[in-house]
């Protein structure tokens, strides 16, 4: 078990609804939730979340703490940021629930083969390593991610996206290979892992 | 008309409506003077537009009729209507006011015979109806009004219209050469009467208040109820004229809301029970009736609690917790579609009503910001209740979201303030 979360549990107990406050981002603004339904209601992808965000806000109240980190629900957020529109009480619920996804990564309760996770894993080491995404190495990454076989057939699938692209010069297979990044890499990962070292010790969440 | 006589003892009343009057009412029966002025061309405000009050459910018309026995019998109280504040000066107990006069275009001699009407051909929108109805362009407020006279509305000033109006009069009642007046009016003490105004549901995009012709407003609803309203008291929804059976009601439409108004307009839950009765009223055992209240939670204390109760037992209205989240309109029958999840068991619902009725939230007509330069207010507008600027004193749904009896209860208080005022005044003088 991952020892972060071990600790957590022990520092809050049966305070669900604290370790959240504390440690998630925007999490102070759950105990401001109302119940009224309507983030729920004006989700585009409502009908597919196990818990929609109202359920999600009155489970963590709830201390229901191994169901919410462990759900694939806030991981469904696209960001349309309609709920936050139209929340009475102005919660920004799009960023809790990015905030509740990454608390559950860091803890290592995500579930592991959401999909939406491992894309976000990718397209981080994609983006840190040079400063700009590597869009050739990105999709490939993405297409094989399950594999050699499925990997194959989905870019087969995307073939023609990919001719027409390439035709109109949107994408080059020689980036696969020399990718321009930003012009000092090295500079800018030390930055990343001083801001890291900076919200962790801010969060208490450094081990 | 204009030579009102007023001295630093008089009490300004500002709004004719249930607090307005009970103000200028109560002051006046404790023996003082009172120019109570009204910018509408007759009295009793919002109350007089009610079919029924809550939780009783008898008629306003009766608690009206017995304001306006008062009115008529006390010399004390002057009424100026068409008049609204234009400028307020000076300090507690010595105010000079100045009040702008519309011209109604119609004196003293009108007797409501109802002949001008008749004459005219133009129409125009209908206020007292929230402009659901046509009528004509001379015209009397409503049934009750008082005064009891006609009003000619100024867009058929100078066509032939206004001609044969002027014609068909046999007690030289109608004078088109009326201008609008400044009076000045001095008090000693003011009260603040304005009132409200429903907030404006088209603000509320995801309801489609603008868009989809059969969602309305309480306060339209409540029209439609009237004998005498647009509809002839039946409940036709506007898309078709069809009777709607199945009725949803959308609870804080605009209220407890960041994005509108952050109050809660108090009286929308009882509003909202009180017509789900309406239901009932009409279509009595038919099996097709049904009224649906949303809600985030039903705000009925002290004895309102019964009705609730009462309400809940009728098994023709169903109660669903929770906020609309958007509304789209069904194109081949006119039926709007409600959107949401519910709280309790997070069930998805996408419900088809034959009419949606939003309980509208209740704004201040003035915002306080703009009375004298600003008065003590909360947040929403409200004059702030219990402090007060000066000798101005909020009284009814200026100071706060009210129903009628609360309305009444504050405008004693604020009445008994300016009382106060007024004889500081009295025994500085004598």
């Amino acid at each position: 078990m991952n020892t972060l979360n071990t600790a957590m549990v022990e520092k809050y107990r049966n305070d669900f609804l604290k370790e959240v406050e504390e440690n998630v981002e925007e999490g102070h603004w759950v105990k401001m939730c109302m119940q009224c339904g309507v983030c729920s209601g004006s989700c585009p992808f409502g009908p597919d979340w196990e818990h929609p965000p109202q359920e999600i806000f009155m489970m963590i109240r709830a201390g229901k703490r191994d169901e919410v980190l462990a759900t694939e629900s806030m991981w469904m957020c696209t960001s349309c940021y309609n709920c936050i529109v139209r929340c009475p009480r102005e919660l920004p619920i799009t960023h809790i629930m990015h905030g509740l996804a990454n608390y559950a990564h860091r803890l290592g309760l995500a579930p592991k083969m959401n999909p939406t996770r491992r894309f976000a894993k990718i397209f981080w080491n994609n983006i840190a390593k040079t400063g700009r995404v590597n869009e050739m190495a990105l999709s490939l990454k993405l297409y094989f991610m399950d594999g050699f076989a499925s990997g194959v057939k989905k870019s087969l699938a995307m073939a023609g996206v990919g001719l027409g692209m390439l035709k109109t010069k949107r994408l080059n297979p020689f980036t696969l290979f020399r990718h321009k990044g930003v012009e000092k890499p090295k500079q800018l990962q030390a930055m990343l892992k001083k801001a890291k070292e900076i919200e962790d010790r801010r969060k208490g969440l450094a081990s | 008309m204009t030579n009102t006589v007023a001295t630093n003892e008089t009490i300004l009343v500002v709004g004719a409506g249930i607090s307005g009057l009970t103000a200028a009412l109560e002051s006046a029966e404790c023996g003082k003077n009172v120019v109570l002025i009204e910018k509408n061309p007759s009295v009793g405000g919002r109350v007089s537009q009610l079919y029924k009050y809550f939780p009783k459910l008898c008629r306003p018309s009766c608690g009206l009729e017995i304001n306006l026995r008062r009115l008529k019998a006390n010399p004390r109280i002057k009424l100026l209507t068409m008049a609204e504040v234009t400028g307020i000066e000076g300090e507690p107990g010595d105010y000079r006011v100045a009040v702008q006069l519309q011209p109604r275009y119609v004196n003293e001699n009108c007797t409501a015979c109802g002949a001008c009407a008749e004459a005219v051909t133009a129409e125009i929108d209908d206020p007292y109806n929230y402009q659901l109805k046509q009528i004509k362009a001379a015209y009397l407020p409503h049934n009750m009004a008082y005064p009891q006279r006609y009003v000619i509305d100024p867009s058929i000033l100078g066509t032939e219209d206004a001609e044969k109006a002027k014609a068909a009069c046999r007690y030289g009642a109608i004078d088109l050469d009326m201008q609008p007046q400044s009076i000045e009016i001095q008090a000693g003490a003011i009260i603040w009467a304005t009132g409200w105004k429903p907030y404006d549901a088209a603000k509320i995009q995801p309801y489609g208040y603008d868009r989809f012709a059969n969602v309305i407003t309480s306060v339209e609803f409540e029209r439609m109820m009237d004998p005498f309203g647009p509809t002839g008291g039946k409940l036709l929804r506007p898309s078709d004229g069809r009777e709607a059976k199945n009725v949803a009601f959308i609870q804080c439409a605009g209220s407890r809301d960041r994005n509108h108004l952050t109050h809660c307009s108090r009286i929308c839950c009882m509003a909202s029970l009180k017509q789900a009765t309406y239901i009932g009223e009409q279509y009595g055992d038919d099996s097709d009736a049904r009224a649906s209240i949303y809600y985030i939670d039903i705000r009925v204390i002290d004895r309102f609690e019964d009705f609730y109760e009462q309400v809940r037992a009728d098994e023709r209205v169903h109660f669903i917790k929770s906020k609309v989240a958007n509304i789209t309109e069904d194109r081949a029958n006119g039926d709007v579609i409600l959107h949401g999840v519910d709280t309790e068991g997070y069930h998805r619902y996408d419900n088809p009503h034959e009419l949606c009725v939003l309980a509208i939230g209740m704004e201040p007509s003035v915002d306080a910001s703009q009375i004298n330069g600003g008065v003590a207010s909360d947040a929403s507008g409200f004059i702030a209740a219990g402090e007060s600027t000066g000798a101005i004193f909020g009284a009814g749904c200026a100071t706060n979201a009210l129903d009628v009896n609360r309305a009444v209860q504050s405008a004693t208080a604020a009445s008994l303030r300016a009382i106060q005022v007024v004889n500081q005044v009295a025994r500085a003088e004598a």
